[in-house]
């Protein structure tokens, strides 16, 4: 008897309790900035596109919901011919952010992606692609890769030093 | 053999080998970069350290290389000891200081030799935090990307490309820490071998351009074991394919026939699969239609009488059989020409019922003396040059096996045999790449370089035919080569049907005949012009000429031709009038060509990796290669067609057949020669651990994804009814039996190098034994009946010239022609004349050169030697233009006033 008069009571108080229900979607929830959400693709600095189509994204995926293609310019730069991810099958693990060696791939805090028609969860590169760097601003891969791309010759970028004289003897 | 501890557990090892390599067939993971199997040890990487003790008490011991110390007797090292672990970890450490940090665009990332030493040695973070040296790379041709900063300085490249496969352009440059691999200058690899360097890089130096173009992972490709349709040796390869379309043929180590390396030819070639203008679509009088409409048809159509099959040396035996079950055995022709025909006839005769046995490619490396008749090896039979390239080093390295030096150490055996090679001899139409290896060179017409052969014969054997009017010159040389094959222990005589001469290889047979008598071990190689020529001349048909006949004359009327362009077999005139008066002609092939242009209906087949089939190869080896990928729903192998039309027909031995086993036991029962060849694979029914063996490696990516696009629902994956292999990553994890293996990967080995794991020994064959069934066995027994008939020595004919063909490695096969990158290696058409004849004719070179064969008007650019006879032209085969199925035949120079001029024949030099 007691304890039930006790529940009521507490049921009771909590009337009085700030409220934890939001009116969503009149009313959104505030994200922290690591939170994984839908999944995009940035570009660098320059505008150019960060993803290198190394594959390791789809290689990380535990339900191999990426797919894409890599090409290249005709400047030796890569990127992704076609890129692909079924959401329909992503489970926002975020080992493809991980493995991303460019910082191209980012889960961001949206999750707003339901749909109707399941065809309509696969996003192909234009819908992933955004206008930003993301979380990474400034980072370049090509600066730190090595490779000579347009813009950026051997020995040009961070770390390098100019290209060896083959024809040079001197110690 | 003897004991070795390998820390402090015993060990039964065989002797004469070096530690590395025991170590490694003993399963021990030991970290390498500069040795490789084939080419042995130099020690220049220092990364293969262990650590060897004096004896059982010895507790300090001391670091060696492992892979300079020859095994021996209770001989006690250690790999884990830390010493040697820290060693080796600092080794890696201070090579990996200039690579770059560019593994996400590096095409050798994740099949990378360097990656896995890296990893194994535990050099896992990079604390090099200084400048990086960089490289300007070189344009080195359509086969290979040159990426110089990745380059760890292991002088493999160099001593595969100048050592083992004896080119001339690749060397290194500079000096100290900035040693540079490249060529003197840009330019195109001139090497046929170069494709290899992908292969021996442990990095990504060089790595695969054709690859780069569609470029895909390794452990994303779907792979099967497949064998190379490029040439008569029959390489195995591994064949890759991702989104429909094939990505990379990589080698397939098989320790008799290739070993470890491919030809351009075999690697680039694969293009001709993704080509634009494949037949993907039945068509029906230039109408579309779907797979049920065809099927129907064409039962209504064949069950008429008159109907005759024309199969083709490069389909597979399960094609040409079905063919041959379909329109009947009386009605069923070899597509080739009549003199192709003979050749390999002649080929399968002697192999067959001679007592000479022919060799593998593996055993011409350990010849120790060659002689080619007739043959441009490089061009014809690549794989097969490179061994005579190894074996002419057998005769000088005996020397340093004498002084104790092990073969395998590679540095000291060059040191010891310098310059100096074995006995190769070369009789050959025109100057080959070979040459420079050989003790003598003969530059003859086929019928000159048969009368030498002959006379070398006579001389081994007395009984042998004699021949009559040789010179001075001949005679001598032919009794050089006589004694340098009498010395040999194990002398090989290589031949085949490239100079398109049965006199050639009737010499050749002479000769290894009258050497077997003095010598059980010699062997005899006879190369075929197509992948399957072999295999088609042991199943038995009639020839093209009868075929053309029996339409000529009227007993037939609809012809069946597979996967064969009758327009290289048969000449122009001959097939044209043939097709004319076909009234239904069926092509079934996978690629668009001259005959198929024709067809009234086209049937698409799948080439070589939408198939599955069984392949004889020069040395009468049947070897099957597997279907890589389901193309589409019509797109299917042409037995498989046929079949379904046989069935349709109601043809009730054809109905029994369901599947490539039903048909290959079909083959083996019905066909005498080749008996066995349903043994060569497992069964479709073949379960490891109750498992598939998968063609995907495990972490093959995308499959909830690449189908998206046109549908969110995954679909099923394809269902193998022909093999035990999948279609899928799914499956049993292991070692598949050797004759399946759809690639090579090891826990920890992710690139080409874990072929280790796969090897009964280091080098050896693999394990369960190489793959393939030797066919034809010779009976010693038997006696030897030389062959007669000795060809009179060739005289020029005034204002007539002898044409011969000849091949080149790019260009002269059909499929791989087709290939964008070999394309652009293709020489452009030409005619090939003495410096004097050119004289006598007045003509520069460049200059058009008009001649006349059988009513037919030629012109084509001169290109002037003095290497080929006189009274002699040599065009190349089987590039566009040029009159290949006609030849060798005598052209007239003089266009004479009866001659008529057919127009549509003529080429014109300035339009190609």
């Amino acid at each position: 008897m007691i304890s039930i008069i006790r529940t009521m009571w507490l049921t009771f108080l909590h009337m009085f309790h700030k409220r934890a229900t939001i009116q969503y979607p009149e009313e959104k929830i505030k994200l922290p900035a690591r939170w994984r959400g839908r999944i995009v693709l940035t570009r660098d600095p320059d505008m150019g596109e960060r993803c290198v189509g190394c594959y390791l994204c789809a290689a990380a995926c535990p339900v191999d919901c990426i797919s894409l293609q890599a090409t290249e310019d005709e400047h030796g730069r890569r990127y992704p011919e076609f890129f692909r991810i079924n959401f329909s099958r992503c489970i926002f693990c975020g080992y493809c952010e991980e493995a991303c060696p460019t910082y191209a791939i980012q889960l961001i805090p949206d999750f707003e992606m339901g749909e109707y028609n399941r065809q309509n969860l696969v996003y192909e590169k234009q819908d992933l692609l955004i206008n930003s760097e993301g979380k990474y601003p400034g980072y370049n891969y090509y600066n730190v890769a090595g490779l000579a791309v347009k813009g950026k010759d051997k020995g040009e970028g961070a770390n390098e030093l100019a290209p060896v004289d083959v024809h040079s003897l001197l110690p | 053999m003897a004991i070795l501890y390998i820390d402090n557990k015993p060990y039964e090892i065989p002797t004469g080998k070096n530690l590395l390599e025991t170590c490694l067939t003993l399963g021990f993971d030991v970290p390498y970069f500069c040795w490789h199997p084939a080419m042995g040890s130099v020690g220049a990487c220092r990364q293969c350290a262990v650590k060897v003790y004096k004896d059982e008490n010895d507790t300090k011991g001391r670091l060696i290389m492992s892979c300079m110390e020859p095994v021996a007797n209770n001989q006690r090292i250690s790999i884990s000891d830390p010493d040697a672990k820290e060693f080796r970890e600092q080794v890696v450490g201070w090579l990996m200081t200039n690579h770059p940090h560019d593994c996400a665009v590096c095409d050798e990332g994740g099949s990378c030799h360097l990656q896995d030493m890296t990893v194994m040695t535990g050099h896992n973070y990079r604390k090099f935090k200084y400048k990086k040296r960089t490289y300007t790379n070189q344009y080195l041709g359509p086969f290979l990307n040159h990426e110089m900063n990745r380059c760890i300085q292991c002088y493999r490249c160099v001593r595969f490309y100048k050592d083992y496969a004896g080119g001339k352009d690749l060397d290194v440059f500079a000096s100290k820490n900035n040693v540079y691999f490249g060529r003197a200058e840009d330019g195109v690899l001139e090497s046929e071998f170069s494709g290899n360097l992908a292969e021996v890089c442990p990095t990504g130096v060089f790595t695969d351009k054709t690859l780069k173009q569609h470029y895909t992972r390794k452990w994303d490709l779907t792979m099967a074991p497949s064998v190379c349709q490029h040439c008569s040796i029959g390489c195995n390869t591994i064949a890759g394919e991702r989104y429909g379309s094939l990505r990379m043929i990589a080698n397939r180590y098989h320790g008799e026939v290739n070993g470890y390396f491919l030809c351009d030819r075999g690697r680039f070639g694969y293009e001709f699969v993704n080509a634009k203008d494949r037949i993907r679509k039945p068509m029906m009088r230039h109408q579309e239609v779907d797979h049920t409409t065809i099927i129907h048809e064409l039962s209504i159509l064949l069950k008429q009488p008159g109907v005759i099959g024309i199969g083709s040396p490069r389909a597979s035996l399960q094609s040409n059989f079905a063919l041959k079950a379909l329109v009947g055995e009386h009605n069923f022709y070899h597509g080739v020409s009549d003199n192709e025909h003979d050749l390999a006839e002649l080929a399968v005769k002697i192999l067959n019922e001679g007592p000479v046995r022919t060799p593998s490619t593996k055993e011409v490396e350990t010849a120790d003396a060659v002689f080619i008749l007739g043959e441009d090896l490089t061009n014809t039979a690549p794989i097969l040059a490179l061994a005579v390239r190894q074996s002419v080093k057998q005769e000088p390295s005996a020397q340093a096996v004498q002084v104790n030096i092990p073969l395998w150490n590679d540095a000291a055996v060059r040191g010891i045999v310098q310059d100096r090679k074995g006995p190769l001899y070369i009789a050959s139409i025109h100057a080959t790449k070979l040459d420079e290896l050989a003790a003598a060179t003969y530059r003859a017409t086929p019928d000159d370089i048969a009368r030498l052969g002959f006379a070398v014969a006579h001389i081994l054997d007395e009984s042998s035919p004699v021949v009559e009017n040789l010179t001075d010159d001949q005679y001598q040389l032919a009794e050089q080569i006589a004694r340098a094959l009498l010395a040999a222990k194990e002398p090989v005589i290589i031949s085949g049907a490239g100079c398109e001469s049965d006199a050639v290889m009737k010499a050749a047979a002479n000769i290894s005949w009258a050497l077997q008598k003095r010598n059980e071990q010699t062997g005899l190689v006879y190369t075929m012009l197509e992948c399957n020529s072999m295999g088609l001349a042991m199943m038995g048909g009639h020839r093209l000429q009868a075929a053309f006949n029996a339409v000529m004359n009227g007993h037939a009327h609809t012809v069946i031709v597979m996967e064969n362009d009758l327009y290289r077999h048969g000449n122009k005139s001959d097939v044209d009038a043939f097709l004319a008066a076909c009234k239904n002609i069926i092509v079934l092939d996978h690629s668009m060509h001259a005959t198929s242009s024709k067809a009234h209906i086209i049937i698409p087949a799948g080439t070589f990796a939408e198939s599955d089939g069984t392949l004889v190869n020069n040395e009468g080896r049947a070897q099957r290669f597997f279907q890589v990928y389901e193309a589409n729903e019509v797109i299917s192998e042409s037995w498989r067609w046929l079949l379904n039309i046989g069935a349709a027909m109601g043809n009730m031995r054809i109905n029994a057949w369901k599947n490539f086993e039903d048909i290959t036991q079909a083959i083996a029962n019905e066909e005498p020669l080749l008996r066995g060849i349903d043994t060569i694979t497992p069964s479709p029914q073949f379960r490891l651990a109750g498992q598939r063996i998968p063609r995907e490696p495990h972490r093959y990516s995308g499959r909830t994804s690449m189908n998206a696009k046109d549908n969110v629902s995954e679909p099923k994956p394809p269902e193998d009814a022909d093999s035990p292999l999948s279609y899928t990553m799914e499956g049993y994890r292991g070692a598949p039996p050797s004759s399946m293996i759809p690639f090579f990967w090891s826990p920890g080995w992710n690139s080409v190098q874990s072929v280790n794991k796969y090897q009964e020994t280091v080098g050896g064959p693999l394990r369960g034994g190489d793959p393939g069934l030797r066919l034809l066995e010779p009976d010693a027994t038997k006696p030897v009946l030389y062959f007669h008939g000795i060809p009179e020595a060739f005289k020029p004919l005034e204002d007539h010239i002898w044409i011969l063909p000849l091949h080149h490695i790019f260009g002269s096969e059909e499929l791989s022609a087709k290939s964008p990158s070999v394309e652009k290696r293709i020489p452009s058409p030409y005619i090939l004349i003495h410096a004097e004849d050119a004289a006598n004719l007045a003509l520069h070179e460049n200059e058009p050169l008009t001649f006349y064969i059988r009513h037919h008007t030629y012109s084509l650019p001169v290109k002037i030697t003095t290497a080929i006879p006189h009274g002699v032209a040599a065009v190349p085969y089987g590039i566009k233009a040029i009159p290949c199925s006609e030849l060798p035949e005598w052209a007239t120079l003089k266009d004479e006033s009866q001659i008529n001029v057919y127009t549509h024949a003529r080429v014109n030099v300035k339009q190609t």
